[in-house]
């Protein structure tokens, strides 16, 4: 710190200063006890005959009982997205059906406080987040899809866009609504059908996402919805009558399903893991790089892709960057998530915290020194505990794997080339961020950084105009922006050259 | 007395060098012996491969493109060489016009692939095309000299460095190409040309972890397969046809890179 800040007193905030609890009222959420499967504009029951409960983890209370998809229903889901597909959607006028994503993105503006309840009471995410942050971009990317609809000609010079058919999405629990609408948007507006399948432990935002569909009186099976474990996503990934798949999800999941569409002549788009790099130089605006580092990693309780999960500080700045970053851990408020002071929600799932637990403890072993803000847990529920790693060498695994959780490791440069290489050095490549005054350096920094996003002096900001997706072993494709629409379309070339 | 003409060794083309294959072996082909290639000459060649990805993505589009358009220059005084390994005059002049039709994309094709993007907030948002890195390509068996230039041109001129594997029933254009290159001013490691048996090299050019995309329209044999040992570390896999010839061809093997940029005084 330095002796003017030590002389403002920046204590950590007397325990004396308790907030007052601001809940967000739950009962703007109505749910069904049992949840069938959304297939053909209607809720049918799973032929499987099977349900699983799907439980608020920050209270280990079932909210739902939602259905698990076999073979047979994910077949019945394919079928209907097919015969939308062939008799109905494809006749359309483009104009027409952007006219529907408008209606979808105003309807979700307008029911965006159930969703944002629903949301958190799902997912454990904090209420401020998903009112801020996962509602109006869902809103936003539908909207902005819903233009391209009927300007696709306009998109790729010298080719005839055309739809591909069946869209299979298969999309993750850290922002199941706006996952579902970066998938679906686009499809749709390219004039696909789809059958989507929510992520086991976050199904219910998508269940209610049906209701939407039927507010803006969308032609029945141009969008299904299939709720299930890996076991339906397999089924999905396996089946013939879908033309394209697109998943987001982890590295390892990925793979083995670009090894099952090997082949198959399938069209494939994978978001996968991260482990980027956020980079502080000694120009940066310290306390605004400090609030930077803590958006990378702590947003969403790191449940990120994206997440600025090694930070690399620049030497001569270490220890007032470490030193800020522990004070402002301090003041970081852990919670009920539908708390709207709240910073740090639940852990998704038991699992999840797992294996964040460990991560951490081989973090431990390994050599490195841990920080952690004091904090109370609330009794039942998931929680973690915001964790910083200084210490870690680059072979440690809290430096190598994705934790995806509220856990960063520190790293330290002397020269750009120096963080250049350090951030380059993982198989993945999805995100990284940049901290420096220089716009000539954060021009150079970007341009050297193996990664398909670049923040600079920001982090985890998304737009639906914005590209996003990954180098190397975070996936190819892009979504979000003109390029997103490539995924979802056919684009022979009007008059191919040379024979 | 008639004087008698002397033959050329056809050897490999790695790191700009032409050694001969580790292995010691050949085979026999349009009735010359040329160097089967072994796994430690592919592996050597991602390595060369690898190695010149930073000079040459570093390169200025504009130098890129000269160096690609000296490649048809090289190629058009050997133009008869060229039409005696392939299927003669006609490919021959096609190949040589689509390295200038290449040439040119190179301070080009970022201005059509890429995009500023409108982002509801104070930062400059732009999408740039780059290259993915290291590129296996398994070039079409025939023709001789139009199929690997049909593939390897759109691979390169994005900044791109190739490792191709060549036509194994006719590899002679190939190595006659790197000749070409390799007088072309084109850094070494740029472009690998391997010739060989295919089925012995190809699984192990696409389970390599240092190659980021693979071309396999070339592939003759078992494409699961290659497609499946591909996704050890999520290559590109690109259909590529001989007959395209398109700056989406570029496409296929760029990475697009989004920057946000702050905006503020």
């Amino acid at each position: 710190l330095t002796d003017l800040e030590r002389r403002q007193d920046r204590a950590p905030v007397p325990s004396g200063w308790d907030y007052a609890p601001a809940p967000e009222a739950r009962d703007i959420v109505t749910l069904e006890e049992r949840y069938g499967l959304y297939v053909g504009g209607e809720f049918v029951e799973p032929r499987s005959g099977e349900h699983f409960p799907t439980i608020d983890p920050s209270r280990e209370e079932q909210l739902a009982e939602v259905a698990q998809a076999g073979k047979e229903d994910v077949d019945l889901a394919v079928r209907a997205a097919r015969d939308a597909f062939e008799n109905g959607w494809s006749d359309i006028s483009p104009a027409e059906r952007a006219k529907y994503l408008f209606r979808i993105a105003r309807i979700l503006q307008e029911r965006s406080r159930e969703f944002a309840v629903l949301e958190s009471l799902n997912g454990g995410k904090p209420i401020r987040e998903s009112r801020d942050v996962d509602l109006p971009l869902s809103a936003a990317h539908f909207f902005y899809y819903a233009g391209w609809a009927d300007k696709l000609e306009y998109a790729f010079p010298h080719r005839r866009p055309e739809p591909i058919g069946v869209a299979g999405q298969i999309i993750p629990w850290n922002f199941p609504l706006l996952m579902l609408s970066w998938k679906i948007a686009p499809a749709l507006a390219a004039g696909n059908t789809v059958v989507l399948k929510p992520a086991e432990t976050t199904p219910l935002s998508a269940l209610l996402f049906a209701d939407v569909l039927r507010q803006a009186e969308l032609p029945p099976g141009v969008v299904n919805i299939v709720t299930g474990d890996g076991r339906t996503g397999a089924e999905i990934v396996k089946h013939e009558g879908i033309d394209k798949i697109a998943f987001t999800g982890s590295t390892e999941v990925g793979k083995a399903i670009q090894r099952e569409l090997a082949g198959t002549g399938k069209k494939l788009t994978l978001e996968l893991g991260g482990k980027a790099a956020n980079i502080i130089f000694d120009d940066a605006a310290l306390d605004q790089a400090v609030e930077g580092i803590v958006n990378g990693i702590y947003f969403n309780q790191g449940h990120v892709c994206c997440a600025g999960s090694r930070l690399l500080v620049q030497e001569s700045i270490y220890e007032p960057v470490i030193e800020k970053l522990k004070h402002r851990l301090k003041t970081l408020r852990l919670g009920d998530p539908l708390d709207k002071n709240t910073d740090i929600g639940a852990i998704n799932s038991k699992q999840q915290l797992d294996k964040i637990t460990e991560l951490v403890a081989a973090g431990e072993e390994e050599g490195a020194e841990i920080y952690q803000p004091p904090c109370r847990l609330p009794e039942k529920g998931y929680w973690f505990v915001p964790t910083v790693f200084t210490n870690v060498a680059q072979s440690y695994r809290i430096a190598q794997e994705e934790i995806f959780g509220p856990v960063l490791s520190v790293l330290t440069f002397r020269t750009p080339d120096e963080a250049v290489e350090k951030a380059n050095n993982t198989p993945y490549g999805l995100s990284a961020g940049v901290w420096t005054e220089k716009g000539s350096r954060i021009l150079s920094m970007a341009q050297k950084l193996k990664a398909g996003v670049i923040w600079a002096n920001t982090y985890n900001r998304f737009d639906p105009t914005s590209p996003f997706g990954g180098y190397k072993e975070s996936g190819f494709g892009r979504e979000g922006g003109l390029h997103g629409l490539e995924p979802y379309l056919q684009l022979d070339e009007s008059e191919a050259r040379g024979g | 007395m008639t004087r008698l003409p002397v033959k050329k060794t056809y050897k490999l083309f790695v790191g700009g060098e032409f050694p001969r294959s580790e292995s010691g072996r050949t085979y026999e082909a349009q009735g010359q012996n040329v160097a089967r290639a072994s796994r430690k000459d592919l592996r050597d060649a991602v390595r060369a491969a690898r190695g010149a990805v930073g000079k040459w993505s570093g390169m200025t589009a504009y130098n890129r493109g000269q160096v690609l358009y000296r490649i048809a220059e090289m190629m058009e005084a050997r133009a008869a060489e060229f039409a005696e390994l392939s299927s003669g005059r006609a490919e021959v002049e096609d190949a040589i016009d689509r390295w200038v039709w290449y040439a040119g994309w190179a301070d080009k094709y970022a201005q059509v692939l890429g995009s500023s993007n409108p982002v509801a907030a104070p930062y400059f948002n732009f999408t740039v095309p780059e290259p993915t890195g290291v590129v296996g390509v398994l070039a079409p068996e025939a023709p001789p000299l139009g199929g690997i230039v049909a593939r390897l041109a759109p691979v390169i001129v994005g900044g791109n460095t190739a490792v191709v594997l060549a036509s194994e029933s006719a590899p002679l254009a190939s190595i006659e190409l790197a000749e070409a290159i390799a007088t072309a001013d084109m850094p070494g490691g740029v472009v690998n040309i391997l010739t060989g048996h295919r089925s012995e090299l190809s699984p192990w050019l696409a389970g390599h972890m240092d190659v980021n995309a693979l071309d396999v329209g070339g592939a003759d044999g078992d494409l699961p397969e290659l497609e499946r040992l591909a996704a050890e570390n999520v290559k590109r896999v690109v259909h590529g046809r001989a007959d395209r010839q398109s700056p989406y061809e570029i496409a296929n093997f760029l990475e697009l890179k989004t920057v946000w940029h702050p905006i503020g005084v």
